[in-house]
């Protein structure tokens, strides 16, 4: 086995310090005493109460996960339909145009999608409110989704499918039972990417919101830009933690399928060999 | 039938909620400025048909555009986006290299880990990251506390609402952004290269430089695009670490649009920043093209 340098040793350590210690520090200090949010002043659990009898906290957490719930639902649909047209469908006109539509959002920056669509919604006379951010990630999501999705259906093999159409399947069946499981994995990974993004998006959800709807992230920006607030800091804290138990659960489920298929190979290899 | 639902209800999507809207930025950036709701005079009439589009094109002047071009605050917004972006990507390079070089030296079992270290950040609110420093880099923040502890300082440094905190925010934010292609360049590195220029006489630093660098250079260049293109249109990290002499383009569309109405200022703004980017995503897919050519 190959030996680190102390250099690559200290850059990794200082580097992951560096990524990791403002989190640290940020939910060490939510359970500070003190309304000082810099200042420690003894343990206490007091701003978690306090965010919890927040009506308007709880109420915008709520419009959040029914944004994010509806949107990344639809932009997994509409993405996985545009990845099978990038991947699958030959050349049709405006093929150029629809592959442009699929990228551009993704390097587009976010008061440029917002401003848009805040535009359209007003030229169309649309109320804005929870629909109108919904259609807003959905939008963006999709295009995320979509490129998750094909980069696993470029290494699918098509005679699969074929093979079932062959066999005299309906396109829809053949896609349900052998397309969509094989790809399953990347579908639910968009997903998850979709309603994380969702979720975290603050400034194409105030161009879209109007006043009627405020996600929680546009409760927490305009909290913090009256400066630093120990009820954020719990509220972050709980966000950290659903966010790390979330992703290091997946990353080890995935990890004991992917064991356990390795020993269900063998043992067929075993059985046939 | 199946082929047409296929594509026509994304492409449709797309259309509608996309390019539509684009066009309508478009559109009322050649509108005049108007105290009405929506505040503005709509130029171009499509219901009156071609006699509409006739008179928005003899009617037709730039004046938002060359109203950019007059007022020098446009001109510093736009400057000073592009050498923040730059020098934060510079220090997000110097920063993210090691920490990718690390990670491709580090033993196989090991590196899934640090995979997921390097990812999980992402997955964490963007307004949270960025929230966290503010208390790190405020006067009385704990950055100030550890310095003057350690008797650096006698006192307290003014970091927060200046422009290196928005340096800072910048290069910690997109961090993963830099380090994650660069890894990936430097894990196909095949090390026997590095190991036969050390039996030729290569020095280890004159191998870095002539081997390890000239290879994983398309990483480094797409690592730079990723933390450059979004880095110029940021608006968060100014408005909260930035202070009032920050300036950056997202902060001034946004302010133009929310505080000053001016909604075709702002539609022009917009335009202008996105042919700006146009600039560095061509570069971006060029360097990637390349990449997966290299690869076949």
């Amino acid at each position: 086995m190959r030996r680190m340098s102390w250099f690559n040793v200290t850059s990794l350590t200082i580097g992951f310090a560096v990524l990791y210690l403002p989190m640290v520090i940020l939910v060490v200090y939510s359970f500070n005493e003190s309304k000082l949010v810099t200042v420690w002043s003894g343990f206490s659990t007091k701003w978690y109460g306090e965010l919890f009898s927040n009506q308007s906290y709880l109420d915008a957490a709520w419009v959040t996960i029914k944004v994010a719930v509806a949107a990344s639902t639809v932009a997994t649909v509409l993405g996985t339909m545009a990845a099978l047209v990038l991947v699958r469908v030959g050349r049709f006109p405006g093929r150029t145009l629809f592959s442009g539509m699929i990228y551009a959002p993704l390097v587009m920056p976010e008061v440029i999608t917002g401003l848009s669509l805040l535009l359209l919604f007003i030229s169309m006379g649309v109320d804005r409110g929870i629909f109108t951010i919904v259609l807003a990630h959905t939008t963006f999501a999709m295009c995320y989704v979509s490129v998750v999705v094909s980069s696993r259906l470029v290494t699918f093999d098509q005679s699969l499918e074929e093979a079932a159409l062959d066999l005299g399947c309906s396109p829809f069946n053949a896609f349900r039972l052998i397309t969509l499981p094989i790809i399953a994995p990347a579908v639910i990974s968009g997903w998850l990417l979709a309603f994380t993004l969702s979720l975290d998006d603050l400034v194409i959800a105030s161009f879209t919101a109007g006043p009627s709807a405020t996600t929680l992230p546009i409760k927490i920006f305009s909290a913090v830009r009256l400066g630093l607030s120990p009820e954020i800091n719990a509220l972050s804290t709980i966000m950290i933690g659903i966010v790390a138990v979330a992703v290091i659960g997946t990353s080890l489920a995935t990890k004991r399928a992917a064991v356990r298929a390795q020993r269900d190979e063998q043992a067929a290899a075993r059985a046939t060999g | 039938m199946r082929k047409f639902t296929l594509i026509g209800i994304p492409y449709l999507w797309l259309l509608i909620l996309f390019l539509v809207p684009f066009l309508i930025v478009i559109k009322i950036s050649l509108s005049d400025a108007a105290v009405s709701i929506p505040p503005y005079t709509p130029k171009l009439d499509l219901s009156q048909g071609w006699a509409g589009i006739i008179a928005f094109f003899s009617a037709l002047d730039f004046e938002n555009y060359v109203f950019l071009s007059t007022d020098d605050l446009y001109w510093k917004a736009y400057l000073s986006s592009l050498q923040i972006a730059a020098i934060s990507t510079f220090f997000a390079l110097l920063v993210g290299f090691p920490i990718a070089y690390g990670m491709a030296q580090a033993p196989d079992e090991w590196r899934p880990t640090l995979m997921m270290l390097v990812i999980l950040p992402f997955w964490t609110s963007f307004l949270i990251r960025v929230y966290a420093w503010m208390g790190i880099l405020s006067t009385e923040g704990f950055l100030n506390q550890f310095l003057l502890w350690l008797g650096v300082i006698d006192a307290p440094l003014t970091i927060l609402n200046t422009q290196n905190a928005v340096y800072i925010g910048i290069v910690y934010t997109y961090l993963p952004f830099m380090i994650l292609p660069i890894y990936s360049a430097l894990e196909k590195l095949d090390t026997s290269l590095i190991e036969a220029a050390e039996d030729l006489g290569c020095s280890r630093t004159k191998a870095f430089w002539l081997i390890t660098v000239p290879l994983s250079r398309p990483g480094i260049i797409a690592g730079c695009f990723l933390v450059f293109i979004p880095a110029l249109g940021e608006f968060v990290i100014p408005s909260l670490l930035g202070g009032s002499e920050t300036l950056m383009i997202g902060k001034v569309l946004w302010e133009e649009f929310f505080n000053n109405r001016d909604w075709p200022v702002a539609s022009a703004v917009a335009v202008v920043l996105l042919l700006i980017l146009i600039i560095p995503i061509v570069l971006f897919q060029r360097n990637e093209q390349k990449q997966r050519e290299a690869g076949k």
